[in-house]
């Protein structure tokens, strides 16, 4: 069997914490071999983030590399096009649409790229964008952009609901588990004719 | 029962495992999960220590005491540890004692990228080095068995991918360690020069017999494949190399420091090429060197760096890496920028446009080094900033003292910084020392330390009181404020710059994070009122934003600090959903 490569990226305090510990835990409920490899520390303030999640028979680097990527999960449009060249031909990539601004943006110093989403279409045929904010809104809090795009996610995967369900009930605290839950449904159902 | 664990995570239960029963840690990334995860078992007591110096001592104390006992650091925090860690090496332990040190290749939060087994071999204190969560597990508890059977500290040896990788753990028991009885024994724990001779000629025979331990270890293996090619590696570039290579054969070595020769040259005789491949120094290959063995290594890779498989296949195998697309190089970067509602932003603002030499220190507040702040001039190593700041004004006079302060975190102050004040009371300094004072250890994800009345565990603590101290130490000058009072902050700062005296201010103002801190409604701005000064951006907030036709607060980044409206001269600044006021 072949690894299944699947990196998270996004802006520090977006949640690509939870949504690896999330995506490692159902990989271990599906009995593969699995690493994840998390950044923490100076660029969790605000900057580029990035974390990999490798499940397969058995993994040894637990780094993605350039061309690697089976399915690239992306929390901001502008980290979508940082990371792209670490998709492979036919990766899917889920772009949920914010935007963040980065500082040299903010200051004027640099151009926040226009038509990200439609240049990244024109080189890779799976691409899917959320408007994961506005759906997070809807669930009641805008911090469950994560779960939201794990919903989408779990819909291009063989991996049962049931897994996903269960693995994000242990991840996050008891008193979001309702909410998340709720997110992810709203993910899952949004996404259930991307992938055919 | 099977877990999926951080490197971190991993020892922590390897930790728990062994029977330990004192822990001690200053934190720093990459290292700083082993501790936090160590406080969540009962059985063992630990605590942050103001420092690594200190943190190493206290387990060196339990250790004497009978206990197994364990510290960790990160890399540099090695450096402010190595004095007791040399004598340690030559007292030895009674109960274990192990040394998590957790490098940073790459520096990916780090002002260095030093190699830990250098120093290890400096002090001759041996290193064993885990590649997976598993082995992180298995190799603390073996690190004790070696700590005791030979007398030593043992280095366990990390770097960034292991410590903040997860991988599955088989879970084991704790193994019930009684404490050994503690003897008092001069000449092995008190190292003056008659007692400390004869324990280096036991140092020099202990490191005899680990080279024979680690000729025949478990923690050094050989995976024969394909004898073409042969790969000496260890850590998490054992990893990347059987990624990259695929089946051929590995030695790949559990233990570094000393190395195993015989065994190295055994399977150096029986493959074809040699490599070694180990990130930062070449460690092992300088060794092979030394026997005289023909190795391909840092020839062609860099000591500079994470390694990874696509790197070793670009450089030992000649491949490239196809391009899928050409958009990518459009992508501007992103900085980490001090958070919406940091306290730090108004200290910079202030010292900015004060115009002064500002100089730094390590924490969240090093930010301020970056556009659009650009205020920090120097930053060393943690409690550096009140040292350079008095050796500034000692190289350029008093002049210099009234254009330049020096800032540090209150963690770091305890850490380090109060030794460079007391230096400046003790030397007739007329210098201004900030202490950024917002009520945690930021930077390392938000730790207790002696300023904040908590311990590790969360519970109350007897709480430093950052006033008395300096006003005990001498400094007559010592003055509290809220940087986000931004006109009286600036005045004091204006005062004690210009004062002939040694002077320091406690900026206070809890971190934006921390669960306590409540802010307004979020903020937006008047484009009516608004003039498009830019004032506001001169605070380099991630939420405000120049849309080149307009200023605007993005409402999901802002937090309602309430900063900015504070440097509007037009009050163009109001609260969402409202006027102002
Ligand atoms: C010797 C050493 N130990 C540990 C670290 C890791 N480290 C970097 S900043 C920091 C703490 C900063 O806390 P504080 O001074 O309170 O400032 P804050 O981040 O809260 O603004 C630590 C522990 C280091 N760089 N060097």
């Amino acid at each position: 069997m072949n690894n299944t490569n699947i990196m998270i990226v996004g802006v520090g305090g977006q949640g690509t914490l939870l949504t690896s510990r999330i995506l490692g835990d159902v990989a271990l409920a599906s009995e593969m071999d699995v690493k994840v490899s998390e950044v923490h520390g100076m660029s969790q303030r605000g900057g580029s983030v990035v974390t990999y999640v490798k499940m397969g028979e058995k993994i040894y680097s637990p780094v993605i590399e350039k061309n690697e990527a089976d399915i690239i999960l992306c929390f901001e449009k502008l980290e979508a096009l940082r990371w792209i060249d670490y998709a492979k031909k036919d990766a899917t990539i889920i772009i949920n649409s914010q935007r963040i601004d980065p500082m040299p943006v903010i200051i004027g110093k640099a151009k926040y790229p226009e038509k990200i989403i439609e240049k990244i279409k024109a080189n890779y045929k799976k691409v899917v964008d959320v408007p994961a904010l506005d759906m997070a809104k809807k669930c009641g809090n805008i911090k469950t952009v994560n779960v939201v795009m794990i919903g989408v996610m779990a819909q291009c995967t063989e991996i049962e609901k049931e897994i996903w369900l269960k693995a994000i009930e242990k991840t996050v605290k008891p008193q979001f588990v309702d909410v998340n839950i709720k997110a992810f449904n709203l993910g899952y159902d949004f996404a259930r004719d991307c992938f055919i | 029962m099977k877990k999926l664990m951080l490197g971190n995570e991993a020892i922590a239960r390897g930790v728990y495992e062994a029977g330990v029963t004192v822990a001690t840690a200053y934190p720093g990334t990459p290292s700083t999960e082993i501790t936090e995860n160590i406080a969540k078992y009962d059985e063992i007591y630990s605590e942050w220590a103001p420092n690594e110096k200190v943190a190493l001592e206290v387990a060196i104390g339990a250790s004497i005491g009978g206990a197994r006992a364990v510290s960790a650091m990160k890399h540099v925090g090695l450096n402010v540890a190595a004095d007791p860690l040399f004598t340690a090496s030559y007292t030895g332990v009674n109960g274990g004692l192990v040394i998590f040190v957790a490098d940073d290749p790459g520096m990916h939060s780090s002002q260095n990228e030093q190699d830990t087994r250098i120093i290890a071999r400096g002090a001759k204190v041996p290193v064993i080095e885990p590649s997976d969560s598993q082995e992180c597990k298995d190799f603390t508890k073996e690190a004790f068995r070696i700590s005791e059977e030979y007398d030593a500290p043992v280095i366990v040896r990390l770097t960034t991918r292991v410590s903040h990788s997860q991988g599955t753990v088989e879970l084991d028991d704790r193994e019930n360690y009684e404490l050994k009885p503690y003897v008092k024994n001069p000449a092995k724990y008190v190292m003056m020069p008659a007692m400390a001779k004869r324990r280096h000629v036991s140092v020099e025979e202990r490191m005899a017999k680990l080279k024979e331990y680690s000729e025949n270890s478990s923690l050094n293996r050989i995976e024969w494949g394909d004898k073409k090619i042969g790969v000496i590696t260890s850590g998490i570039a054992y990893q990347y190399a059987r990624e990259a290579f695929g089946d051929v054969s590995y030695l790949k070595l559990g233990m570094v420091y000393p190395l195993p020769e015989k065994l190295i040259k055994e399977f150096a005789s029986q493959v074809e090429t040699l490599y070694v491949i180990e990130e930062l120094e070449p460690f092992i290959e300088n060794q092979c060197r030394i026997m005289g063995l023909k190795v391909t290594g840092k020839d062609k890779l860099p000591v500079i760096g994470e390694y990874s498989a696509g790197l070793i296949k670009e450089k030992l195998l000649g491949e490239t890496i196809e391009k899928l697309n050409d958009i990518q190089d459009e992508a501007p970067g992103r900085p980490p920028v001090l958070c919406a509602g940091c306290p730090h932003r108004a200290t910079y603002y202030v010292l900015k446009k004060l115009k002064l030499t500002v100089s730094g220190d390590i924490g969240c507040y090093t930010l301020g080094a970056l556009a659009p702040l650009e205020s920090v001039d120097t930053t060393i190593c943690m409690g550096a900033s009140v040292g350079v700041a008095h050796g500034m004004e000692k190289a350029r006079g008093k002049e210099q003292s009234k254009k330049t302060v020096a800032v540090i975190g209150d963690s770091t102050f305890i850490h380090s910084g109060i030794t460079g004040l007391i230096d400046m009371v003790y030397n007739n300094s007329s210098g201004t020392v900030i202490i950024l004072d917002n009520s945690i250890t930021g930077m390392t994800g938000h730790q207790h330390n002696p300023t904040t009345g908590y311990n590790i565990k969360g519970e109350p603590a007897k709480q430093v009181d950052l006033i008395k101290l300096c006003q005990a130490v001498g400094v007559d000058r010592v003055k509290v404020c809220d940087p986000f009072n931004l006109k009286e902050f600036e005045q004091i700062v204006k005062e004690e710059v210009a004062a002939d005296e040694l002077s320091v201010i406690i900026a206070q103002r809890p971190c934006a994070l921390l669960k306590h801190v409540k802010f307004g409604p979020v903020l937006t701005i008047n484009q009516d009122k608004c003039t498009k000064c830019r004032m506001c951006m001169r605070l380099g907030c991630p939420a405000i934003v120049d849309r080149g036709d307009h200023i605007e607060i993005n409402p999901t980044q802002c937090v309602g600090c309430d900063l900015c409206p504070k440097v509007c001269k037009f009050n163009a600044i109001e609260k969402a959903g409202g006027q102002n006021e």
